[in-house]
């Protein structure tokens, strides 16, 4: 085969491979557009309680109803995206920085700095990230900080895991031991070298952990033990629907199809992005 | 296999160790007076000094927490006020509810997983498999308690099918059981229908099918027991979402686990329960990854010389 058909070929099949990519990356654009944007966009405001038309199905007036105090639903969604969007954002973002660091200097140094590290995060790894979180939100108390350091905590393992293994890996590789004879410092070649080739593992595993950690948040939410009403949280709004389903099913259908889209596009960037790198495998 | 799980039994005190010992100085290190709300509301200032004293609040934080320490490994979990007393037995009375609820979703997770995978494979890239596989990416992005509160909309409140919460028979078991699953269920039709469609391509399937064997009699004998392997170790993998997850779930359906208990240790601010259960969470983890490791060896000849 002709050394241009195969260039071709390739790229085609790449293109076709990033139809995830495509999909996450553009609903997430839009998610965060309504983050940012928000309160402009909404027809309503979010707090404006209308006590003339609680609980209101569908129409043209409120496109997905009112709730049990007469707010327009979709009002709230649309500027509740920025609390579930940036508790997400902030929590992947920290485990991540955390992760790595701890993933790193446990791989990079071994020996006993290791084996305590390592203890540390199997320790963490053994209680159940909800569980961990709702403990933890018990003690710092129910609040979008307290959710972050939370969700923080939780994710946290998982990436040091993925980083200490990827960091013993590539202790072997000349081009570090390249630049240790050359005389360059731990943490350069830490930043420099390792770091880098480390990257594409932990953004992957980054993504898909944001969409876990908006399944977590909400679910917090959702138990009252994350951001407090008023606020337009979706997880919230779902646990605030609680006593009123029975008799308005509307109530429960946005806010969980909110949700379930975030994390839809977390997982298809996700997917999409280990697709990319990493074409060998199947799923 | 003695010596193996002989020595995985002897790391759980250790690691209990571990969660004990976080779990006491993050509560320790919150704000408020934990002798004021042990003693109540309403109690004067000398009877939360007697309360103090009682509970040995008064010592050294060391002390406190070598006691601590010492009485949780002889089953004394300290003092829980919501029950007045040592929450262990109360928390022991739930686990069976909960491992119940889980127990149904891993059934339901093989019944449903494992057919739907093995379904999407046999129509590889005809419409059956698009539509399962489009299911699995949507179930991997749905939070499981608003799957349980549609079905509970729909199945129970609508068209009344089934009970919407309690646990009054087996048929309450149903919606909670689904919904804790439908994650779990996702991952496995995935996995299967990938190892699936590619042993199905393997040559001692076609040899099978030049003598003569059905085709579903090949992936019954043949290809299911490739399944089997990875199924357990997707389950011994999500045990942490499985048992997490029970913790809305039940609150959802009023189910009466140690999770639904554990928020009502939040809400009333009880440490010494939200402790207990948070350690017999780990533990149960644990012990279903124990669990997890001997069925590897049951299944998988070859670990069991390993």
């Amino acid at each position: 085969m002709p050394e241009a058909v195969a260039g071709r070929r390739r790229r085609r099949r790449r293109l076709s491979f990033n139809l995830y990519l495509w999909l996450g990356g553009g609903l997430l654009g839009l998610f965060v557009l309504l983050a940012l944007f928000g309160p402009a966009i909404a027809p309503y405001d979010t707090a404006a309680q209308d006590l003339f038309a609680l609980m209101q199905p569908p129409s043209a007036e409120h496109l997905l109803g009112t709730d049990n105090v007469g707010r327009d639903i979709l009002s709230r969604i649309i500027v509740g995206t920025r609390y579930t969007l940036s508790i997400a954002l902030v929590a992947t973002l920290a485990a991540g920085l955390g992760g790595v660091a701890l993933g790193a200097v446990a791989g990079y140094f071994g020996g006993l700095t290791d084996r305590i590290v390592t203890g540390f995060v199997d320790l963490l790894l053994t209680v159940p990230n909800l569980v961990l979180a709702i403990a933890i939100a018990a003690a710092v108390g129910a609040s979008a900080t307290g959710l972050t350091v939370a969700i923080t905590a939780s994710f946290i393992p998982p990436i040091a895991r993925l980083m200490r293994a990827r960091v013993i890996e590539l202790k072997e590789e000349d081009f570090v031991s390249a630049a240790v004879t050359t005389g360059m410092s731990h943490t350069r070649i830490l930043l420099r070298h390792v770091l880098p080739n480390a990257s594409t593992v932990i953004v992957i595993e980054m993504s898909l952990n944001a969409g876990q950690a908006v399944l977590v948040g909400s679910a917090l939410g959702f138990l009252g033990l994350g951001v407090q009403p008023p606020a337009p949280e979706w997880g919230a709004m779902l646990g605030a629907s609680r006593e009123f389903y029975a008799i308005a099913p509307h109530l429960v259908v946005a806010p969980g199809i909110a949700i379930s889209l975030l994390v839809l596009a977390f997982n298809l960037t996700g997917d999409g992005l280990r697709d990319h790198f990493d074409p060998g495998i199947q799923r | 296999m003695i010596r193996f799980l002989g020595q995985r039994l002897v790391t759980i005190p250790f690691v209990a160790l571990g969660v004990v010992t976080i779990l006491f100085f993050i509560f320790k290190a919150v704000p408020g007076d934990p002798a004021a709300l042990a003693a109540g509301a309403t109690a004067t200032q000398a009877e939360i000094e007697a309360t103090r004293v009682r509970l040995g609040l008064d010592q050294p934080l060391v002390v406190q927490y070598v006691n601590h320490v010492l009485g949780v490994f002889v089953g004394d979990f300290g003092y829980s006020t919501t029950f007045r007393g040592n929450p262990l037995p109360h928390i022991l009375a739930r686990v069976p509810a909960t491992l119940e609820l889980a127990g149904a979703a891993i059934a339901l997770t093989i019944l449903v997983g494992i057919p739907a995978g093995i379904a999407a494979a046999s129509a590889h890239n005809r419409w059956p498999d698009v539509a399962i596989s489009l299911t699995v990416i949507g179930l991997l992005a749905v939070p499981n308690f608003w799957i349980g509160m549609l079905l509970i909309a729909f199945l129970s409140v609508q068209w009344g099918l089934l009970p919407s919460f309690g646990n009054a028979g087996p048929l309450a078991l149903v919606i909670p059981s689904l919904a804790l699953a439908a994650r779990l269920i996702a991952l496995v039709a995935r996995m299967t229908r990938g190892i699936v469609i590619e042993e199905l391509r393997k040559d001692y399937v076609r040899t099978a099918r030049a003598k003569g064997m059905r085709r579903g009699a090949i992936l019954v004998r043949h290809v299911l027991r490739n399944v089997m392997i990875p199924t357990v170790t997707i389950i011994g993998l999500q045990t942490g979402y499985l048992l997490g997850g029970s913790v809305v779930i039940e609150r959802l359906s009023a189910w009466p686990g140690i999770g639904d208990l554990l928020l009502t240790g939040v809400s009333n601010r009880d440490f010494a329960l939200v402790q207990g259960i948070t350690l017999v969470f780990v533990v149960g983890f644990l012990l279903i990854n124990l669990i997890v490791e001997v069925l590897y060896r049951f299944i998988n000849p070859r670990l069991r010389y390993a």
